[in-house]
């Protein structure tokens, strides 16, 4: 690991300005993909600002009924609440999905917003990629893409976006608060991160200086009957290769409501629209839902090695609302 | 059977063999006081960083360390053109049996695969060492490279044999038979790269005082490791010792020298520190070899009836290193009218393979056992049944013997406490909610050997025993093992017996490999144990005086005949002595006269039956192991407890092969892609339901104590057994290692 300086900021303020102040600065959190990257010599932070002092750690209900979520509250923190179970299941159960019960008590609501991807290419210095180096070319293509992203890709990244509690996040319409040096604004979750384009290194809409001060969830009822739903090559500690965030309601065998939203499969966490709106006020049966799934994978772009992944997805929406709709 | 045998195994009755003790070295490990290599604390350490090739073929042609040497606290960056030269290997020497590599580190430009370690950097912390090291630039000539196993794989030669690894085999026109058997089958499978991953990644702390050379290491074979290591830095073997006390964890990937060791070792010599060089995880896969990938053929034709009238068997495998045996298992299971067996290897310009768990067997026995599931499907039998109908008397290809053989019995019981009645053959007819699920069962196969080993057993005027060997702590309750044996021999209390090992200032023992080291040891401290009853009797007065060493009881503390006796406090007060020692020396002659002589009279492996139980989720294709079950004859069992970890322990690893363990190696780089256990899948708790483990402890009438192994035999046949429970589960027969869902869907 490269040296750099630490700085442990006291309030939001100071981290902002410190992080402004700094270019190439990193706020601090769990530290549990940015201290891996570190070691691995893919991020070189000069200097590192420790944000896990901020009183950034409260989860209070909305007067809507939705939730507030500061950006420092631990995974297996969030996955605990009660009126996140209650409200959210599938919030709770795509935290409970991701990584080790170590790695969930230090990982933070805020990091995992901005982890980056597990794309191999990525990973090794020793290989081509326009994320870690603009305009260097990308290995990937061609190479093993067992793990990669089939929407949302370009020719320049097919990257996954890692993150499970995102997909359930974008499902969910979440609100992202941020903070700058600026000032505060709000960020639909849909316009938080980017797709790559030609320039997958610019993967959020976040400033240099914004810290990531908490996420909203909305009052969202039909999250109250919800699910994600894993599928990774073992049963546990591994990225997703394909998940699925669904919440589903049936009226007289009409869907009512109906949020569905798919991890594994997109260069961001993919909110899957074509297949809600499909959906929406039509039958809830296994036609309806294949034909939902099906509309939402038209536009992949597959390769060899993640050709299996458009038949997986769609296995996997249809499995989880056919599990919803019973 | 040989009577000296056969004696040490029926003279003393069993009191400590076979108890489930608790091992002896587990207070020290879990409080975390036992010290490992990377753990040894020197004055003045310093720490070595590796920097590896980022291509596959070629010559460095500059290497620009400045901004490395700059770094605070680096002490030297030691590359092709500073670094002192270390000598060649020789053909006469022991120690080059173990070397991984043919490769010259940091004598040459050459670079021979991508990864291939080209500088060290030394410095006062690790930090310092590993960030300096990720300065060094290097520019290549880069020369076209073999890299694509697939691609290279029709022109593979042929791999030789020798007289204890065979590697062709033909018993009639197996070509012919095939062709004229009613039903047959004939599969192609595939079996991918695997690494190491020990819970230690491999480490090293050298230390030169002038020509003496202290070496704390994570090896599986230390006296084999003191020669390679006097050879290469040219110093005689008296003045190197290597110390291995406790090792995390072996699985083969440290029996062989890799680069991490000799490069600790110059380290230390160039810069006059000692040198601590503990390998990253990526390091361990840039560096140390894992199991060859293989292409095999098994074509089975039989009667209707099912009794097989040919098997065929071919492999192709990566050469380097210790070439496996792939077919081996073929040669011994069924009695097959014809047989043809060929094992081929292909060059590759990558870090070569090197024994991985059942080297050639746990890939041979899923070939293999898969292709007997499918002849049992084709011809609507049962695959027990199917195995039974061919389970030979003697060894097929040669006639001979079988030394131990058990797996009727075996089967027998493993189908009766596993439910296998309860199986309803049609497949995907068992179903529980979204899981489909299947069984499937396997034979287990490895193959017996026992390695010179040599130890010292010494026994106290106050009736305690100190057992000292050379051996290998891996991970697997050796010295526990050891003290049962020779606490059963002496007749005294466990409590009473220490035991050394770890350390090649005792007695040389046996490498820590083919599931051979508890049983090649027992060999060594049975005869030392003998030699010494022997020395006290000889000391003895009345009532022991003048009587044979086979009137001679040894137990409850001393020596007795009948109704009468002394404890050996009494006998040594009485001959004035502290202590009796005895010696048994190892002879490498003896042993390959031995092993010759042995493999003409008989054939000798531990074996076993597989059942496993698969939930495959009809919508995605994951497949969960729900239930194992696995019965060995692996001889008499030591130690009940430790015994059956290691058995468990392999069917864990058995279910990575089978399910999710993949070396990704880039064809156009030659790099590994995934070097890290976050991408690199082995098992998790998760994936591992309960596993019952049952030995038939029946003891093998020709190995001291009758010991047949049981380090290795526990993988075998586990990806066979979840291939054809997913076949019975789905339907579908997957060929190609790992089982992941998208083959299912």
């Amino acid at each position: 690991m490269r040296p750099f300086a630490y700085v442990r900021a006291a309030d939001v303020d100071e981290a902002v300005r410190a992080v402004a102040g700094e270019p190439g600065a990193k706020f601090l959190g769990g530290g549990t993909n940015l201290v891996d990257l570190m070691r691995e010599g893919i991020e070189r932070p000069a200097t590192v600002v420790d944000v896990t002092a901020l009183p950034l750690a409260a989860v209070d209900d909305l007067p809507d009924g939705g939730l507030r979520i500061g950006a420092l509250v631990r995974n297996s923190a969030l996955a605990a609440d009660p009126r996140v179970h209650a409200r959210y299941p599938m919030v709770s159960q795509a935290l409970l999905a991701g990584a080790s019960p170590q790695l969930r008590n230090m990982a933070t609501v805020g990091g995992n917003l901005l982890q980056r991807t597990r794309c191999p290419y990525f990973y090794d210095a020793a290989a081509a990629c326009n994320k870690r180096e603009p305009g260097a070319g990308c290995d990937a293509l061609g190479g093993f893409t067992r793990g990669h992203a089939i929407l949302g890709v370009s020719e320049s990244c097919i990257a996954a976006h890692p993150s499970d509690l995102c997909v359930a996040l974008a499902a969910l319409d979440a609100v992202v608060e941020v903070r700058g040096v600026g000032g505060t604004r709000r960020i639909p979750m849909a316009e938080f991160h980017r797709l790559p384009g030609d320039t997958p290194h610019v993967e959020t809409a976040l400033a240099p200086d914004e810290l990531v001060t908490a996420v909203e969830l909305p009052a969202v009822p039909v999250a109250a009957r919800s699910r994600y739903r894993k599928v990774r090559d073992r049963a546990s500690y591994a990225f997703a290769l394909v998940s699925v965030a669904a919440a589903l309601e049936v009226r007289d065998g009409v869907v009512a409501d109906v949020r569905l939203a798919l991890g594994g499969v997109g260069a961001k966490p993919w909110r899957a629209r074509a297949a809600e709106e499909l959906l929406a006020g039509g039958p809830a049966d296994e036609d309806a839902f294949a034909r939902a799934a099906e509309a939402e994978l038209e536009p992949a772009t597959v390769r060899p090695g993640n050709a299996f992944k458009t038949r997986l997805a769609r296995a996997t929406i249809v499995a989880t609302l056919r599990e919803l709709s019973g | 059977m040989s009577t000296e045998v056969a004696e040490a195994g029926r003279a003393e009755a069993v009191r400590q063999v076979g108890r489930p003790a608790d091992r002896f070295d587990a207070p020290e490990k879990v409080t975390g006081r036992a010290k490992y290599a990377a753990e040894f604390p020197y004055p003045d350490l310093a720490y070595a960083a590796l920097v590896h090739s980022t291509v596959a073929r070629g010559r460095i042609t500059a290497l620009d360390a400045g901004a490395a040497r700059a770094v605070r606290g680096v002490i030297e960056v030691l590359t092709h053109e500073n670094a002192p030269k270390m000598r060649p290997l020789s053909r006469l020497n022991l120690g080059s049996f173990v070397k991984g590599t043919n490769v010259d580190y940091l004598g040459t430009d050459q670079v021979h695969w991508n990864g291939q370690p080209i500088a060290v950097v030394v410095a006062e912390t690790p930090e310092a060492a590993r960030h300096a090291a990720s300065l060094v630039r290097v520019t290549y000539e880069e020369l076209p490279a073999k890299l694509d196993f697939a691609a290279e794989e029709p022109h593979a030669v042929p791999q030789k044999g020798n007289a204890i690894m065979r590697s062709a085999a033909d018993k009639g026109d197996a070509h012919a038979a095939l062709a004229a058997a009613p039903v047959k089958v004939d599969l192609r499978f595939t079996t991918p790269p695997q690494n190491h991953n020990a819970i230690e990644p491999h480490a090293t702390t050298a230390f030169w005082q002038g020509d003496r050379l202290t070496v704390h290491d994570t090896t599986q074979s230390i006296a084999f490791l003191r020669k390679h290591l006097a050879m290469r830095f040219g110093v005689p073997e008296r003045n190197v010792r290597v110390l291995a006390p406790f090792v995390g964890g072996g699985f083969g990937g440290k029996g062989m020298v890799w680069a991490g060791t000799l490069l600790a070792v110059l380290a230390a010599r160039a810069t006059g520190r000692p040198v601590r060089l503990a390998l990253t995880r990526e390091s361990v896969y840039h560096t140390v070899g894992g199991r060859t990938p293989t292409v095999q053929r098994v074509a089975l034709g039989a009667d209707r009836d099912g009794r097989l009238t040919a098997l065929i068997h071919t492999s192709v495998a990566r050469s380097g290193g210790m070439p496996g045996q792939v077919t081996a298992a073929s040669r011994h299971l069924y009695a097959a009218e014809t047989v043809h067996l060929r094992q081929s290897l292909v060059d590759l310009d990558l870090l070569p393979p090197t024994a991985m768990r059942a080297p050639g067997e746990a890939i041979g026995t899923f070939a293999l056992e898969a292709a007997v599931d499918e002849l049992a499907w084709e011809l609507g039998v049962d695959p027990i049944e199917l195995r039974m109908r061919n389970e030979p008397e003697r060894d097929p290809l040669t006639g001979r013997a079988f030394s131990h053989r058990m797996l009727r019995e075996a089967y027998a019981l493993g189908a009766e406490r596993f439910g296998w009645r309860e199986r309803d053959p049609r497949p995907g007819a068992m179903r529980d909610g979204r899981w489909l699920v299947g069984m499937g069962v396997a034979t287990a196969y490895h193959p017996s050997l026992i390695m010179p080993a040599a130890a010292t057993v010494r026994l106290g005027a106050d009736g305690t025993v100190l057992v000292r060997c050379g051996l290998h702590e891996i991970g697997v309750g050796a010295a526990t093992a050891q003290a049962q044996i020779a606490a059963d021999a002496l007749g005294v209390p466990l409590e009473s017996v220490r035991v050394e090992v770890g350390d090649s200032d005792l007695p040389a023992g046996p490498m820590a490999g083919g599931s051979a080291q508890t049983a090649s040891a027992a060999a060594g401290v049975l005869a030392a144990c003998d030699k010494l009853k022997r020395q006290v009797l000889a000391l003895a007065g009345p009532p022991l005086r003048g009587r044979k060493p086979e009137e001679v009881q040894a137990r409850d503390g001393g020596l007795h005949v009948g109704g009468s006796g002394m404890t050996y406090a009494e006998i040594l007060a009485g001959a004035g002595r502290d202590h009796v020692e005895a010696a048994v020396k190892a002879g490498w002659a003896r042993f390959l006269a031995r092993t010759a002589r042995d493999g003409r009279r008989w054939v000798r492996a531990a074996s076993g039956a597989q059942f496993c139980e698969v939930r495959v989720d009809a919508d995605t294709g994951e497949v969960r192991v729900s239930r194992w079950l696995g019965v060995f004859d692996v001889g008499r069992v030591v130690n009940a407890k430790t015994a059956a970890s290691q058995l468990r322990g392999g069917i864990v690893m058995g279910i990575g092969l089978a399910l999710s363990e993949q070396t990704l190696v880039d064809p156009r780089t030659g790099r590994v892609v995934n070097p890290s256990l976050a991408e690199y899948h082995v098992p998790v708790h998760a994936d591992i339901p309960r596993i019952d483990v049952h030995y038939l402890d029946d003891p093998d009438p020709t190995t001291p104590l009758g010991l047949l192994g049981v380090g290795e035999v526990g993988i075998t046949g586990v990806a066979a057994a979840v291939a054809n429970a997913v076949r019975h589960a789905t339907g579908r027969r997957v060929l190609d290692l790992p089982i992941t869902l998208d083959k299912l869907l």
